[in-house]
Formats: C-alpha cells, sequence, structure tokens
C-alpha cells in the first residue's frame, strides 16, 4: 500500500491537506468544517515525560489520601476515591461502582503508564516494544477517562453536604485538582505525533 | 469551498488511529499499515448503530429522570431525590451557580444531544445539504460535552461513601443513577459510532 506521510486527512469531513508546519500557537484548522487538523506540539518530549511523571504521583497522592472529610457532633468521616466505588457497589449500584472505577481509575491509570513508557523510548527517538498497541488503546481511552468531571463533582458534593455538616477538604482534592491541570495540558497534545518522531528499534 | 479534494475522491484514506493516509482499498479487512488498526473508508453502519445506541440511551432516560437517585436518610426523616429534586435542593439552600452547573451538566446536556444527534441522523439520511459546516460543529459540540454527563452520578458516589453515620445520617444511591450512567454511556457511544463525513457525503449534487 502507498503512504503519504506528508498528507493529512480532515477527520471530520474527509478532505486532503498537505502539512504545514506549525510555529508556537498555531493551529492548523480544515477550511472546509473547521475542524482541527493539528496543533503546535509546543512540549517536546523530554517535558511530556517529565509531565506524565508528574501526573503519575499525583496520581497516586490523587488516589491513596481522603478527598474530604465530614464531621457531625464529634464524629468524623471521610472518604477517597476508592470509598467512593465501595460505597456504591455495596449499597446495589454495581454498575456504577464498575463504571466509576473505570472512568477513574483504571482508563486514566492505563493512559499515564502507557503514555509514560512509550514516552520514555521516544526520548531516545526509539518505539517502545508495543508502541502500536498502546497508542491505539490511547486514542481509544480518551474519552472514557472523567478526572475533570469528577473534580467537579466533589465540589457539588462539598457544597451539598456543607449544608448539614462541616466538611473539611483533605489532600486528595488538591491533588485531583492538580491532575485535572495536567489532564487539560495534555488534552491540547496528540499523542499520535509521536509516530513523527520515533523510528522503528533495529534487532 | 467544494474544489478541495476529498480524499475518498482521490483514491485515498486516512487511518482513524494513528492518522497515516493510504491509498484507498475496499478491502473490509485492511490495516493500516504503520499501526495495524482496522482501516475502513466510512465507519461501519454508522447510521443504524448510531439510531439504536442513541434510542436506547433515550429510553433510559425517562427511568433516570423519574426515579430518586439517592436517598438522605437521617435520624427523623427520609428524603428520596430525584435529578431535578436535588438541583431545586441545591438552588434553595446551597449555592444557585452550582446548581446551574448540575442542571446543565444532567439536563441541559443529555437532552441537547438527543436532539443535536437526531436532527444529524436525520438530516444525513435526508441528504440534506443545509449548514453543513454548522452541522459538523454542532457534532464536535456534542463530542466536546457528552461526558459532563457523569457529574451526577459522582456527586451520589462521593455522598454515599462519605455520609455514613449509621443510623443517624446515611446517603444511599437509588436505582435512577444506574440508569442515569447507562445514559451517559450511550449517549457517548451513540455519538462516536456516527461518522461527521457523512454530513459532506450525501449531499444530492456537488
Amino acid at each position: 500500500m502507498d503512504k503519504a506521510p506528508s498528507l493529512i486527512v480532515c477527520e471530520h469531513c474527509d478532505t486532503v491537506y498537505r502539512r504545514q508546519p506549525l510555529a508556537r500557537g498555531e493551529v492548523a484548522r480544515c477550511a472546509v468544517c473547521d475542524a482541527v487538523l493539528e496543533r503546535h506540539q509546543w512540549l517536546g518530549v523530554d517535558a511530556q515525560f517529565a509531565l506524565v511523571l508528574t501526573g503519575l504521583i499525583v496520581f497516586v497522592i490523587a488516589n491513596v489520601s481522603p478527598i474530604v472529610s465530614l464531621s457531625l457532633s464529634g464524629m468524623t468521616a471521610d472518604t477517597t476515591l476508592w470509598g467512593a466505588v465501595i460505597a456504591m457497589w455495596n449499597d446495589g449500584a454495581q454498575i456504577v461502582a464498575v463504571l466509576t472505577a473505570l472512568t477513574l481509575f483504571f482508563f486514566p491509570l492505563a493512559q499515564i503508564l502507557m503514555h509514560g513508557w512509550v514516552l520514555w523510548f521516544a526520548r531516545s527517538g526509539l518505539r517502545a516494544p508495543g508502541f502500536r498497541q498502546a497508542m491505539s488503546a490511547l486514542v481509544r481511552v480518551k474519552p472514557w477517562s472523567m478526572i475533570e468531571v469528577f473534580m467537579l463533582g466533589v465540589l457539588v458534593s462539598v457544597v451539598k453536604a456543607h449544608t448539614y455538616f462541616d466538611v473539611v477538604p483533605g489532600p486528595g482534592i488538591w491533588a485531583f485538582g492538580v491532575l485535572t491541570v495536567l489532564v487539560t495540558v495534555f488534552a491540547s497534545h496528540d499523542p499520535r505525533n509521536l509516530w513523527d518522531v520515533t523510528r522503528e528499534i533495529r534487532t | 469551498m467544494s474544489e478541495l479534494p476529498r480524499a475518498r475522491e482521490l483514491g485515498m484514506m486516512g487511518c482513524h488511529v494513528c492518522r497515516l493516509v493510504t491509498a484507498y482499498t475496499d478491502d473490509p479487512k485492511a490495516r493500516c499499515p504503520r499501526c495495524h488498526s482496522p482501516l475502513h473508508v466510512r465507519k461501519h453502519a454508522s447510521l443504524a448503530r448510531s439510531w439504536a445506541l442513541l434510542i436506547t440511551a433515550a429510553i433510559f432516560y425517562i427511568p433516570a429522570n423519574a426515579f430518586p437517585i439517592m436517598r438522605t436518610q437521617s435520624l427523623f426523616d427520609k428524603d428520596d431525590n430525584t435529578i431535578l429534586s436535588g438541583i431545586v435542593e441545591l438552588w434553595r439552600a446551597g449555592s444557585p451557580d452550582l446548581a446551574v452547573i448540575v442542571f446543565t451538566a444532567s439536563i441541559v446536556v443529555p437532552v441537547l444531544k438527543f436532539l443535536i444527534l437526531g436532527y444529524l441522523l436525520v438530516s444525513v439520511q435526508r441528504a440534506s445539504e443545509w449548514g453543513a459546516r454548522r452541522r459538523a460543529k454542532l457534532y464536535r459540540f456534542v463530542e466536546l460535552v457528552g461526558y459532563w454527563s457523569m457529574l451526577d452520578v459522582f456527586v451520589v458516589a462521593i455522598l454515599s461513601a462519605l455520609v455514613h453515620f449509621k443510623v443517624l445520617s446515611r446517603v444511599e444511591p437509588l436505582p435512577g443513577v444506574v440508569y442515569f450512567g447507562m445514559v451517559v454511556v450511550f449517549t457517548m457511544l451513540a455519538a462516536m459510532s456516527f461518522d461527521p463525513r457523512l454530513i459532506w457525503d450525501k449531499r444530492k449534487s456537488r
């Protein structure tokens, strides 16, 4: 099959363009349907790797530390993300428990690990073992990772609970806040560019 | 605008997963030479799958709103909240701005998704030529906002875990929240099955 790496096809309307080098801050848009074709990749591979590593550390903190704690006449209660998953499971909402665990734990974790793995090799211009599978999995998993939504959910819960209880934010809430920022930075970054900057490992 | 070349007319196709552009093939088993993902010119049975998922989501949306999503229990009273009554309570007792956010995420976004996706599907089937660019933008809007409807599901999950003071005070999830979670998943799948290129394909004349 013939390949044409200098061309790019708009995913939303099928129009073909010749790829142009983009300057900092530039976004290539489709002239027909106005969808984003490509963004300037303002972070180098090393910087991306550093961010993914930060993401992993923050993710661990977000998952082990309490998000918020409540107190009611001398009693206190707090919860982590997994506390919420377990509570849903025990209270008869198993489907929601699974959905929550997938969208807030397994998918984001898989994203961080796979991205870190391919970037670690990409730092020396190489394609990691399993590069192909990891890259397509990254594209597919992306829409199902919902850290940002969870962050807003925590805020709404805090306000709701505040009517009846004293609410104290825990370290988890800050970790999720930082994760939301990191996720947003990554959302403006297309991992598919790694195909262009890496080459197959010769054995 | 119409003079810009489109991949199908040039005998090319782009890979969905890695974006490599290759020569056109109608082999249904064709795979991208670079990332080995299945290649197809248009998403398979896009309209039928998208309709099926959208209708499923719309059916689930009825119990999602009719059934309560959580129960707040204290020593003296028991209070079942639906999505809508939760929003009203948030408006009265909490903060109106958050009530607006929750209302947008759990009522406005799903309803907009039903309407917009339904409209896109009908307009593609009728080979409408009107406002293709605007419809393309509507589709991207639907894709972008879809998952924010999980907001209330996560709120119920957090509160159920947090408010667990034995008999004194408890929050429990109720079936409505399960239906609501399913609505979000099905609308997301429906939006993913829709192929926006159909907006530009099915026009009657060139």
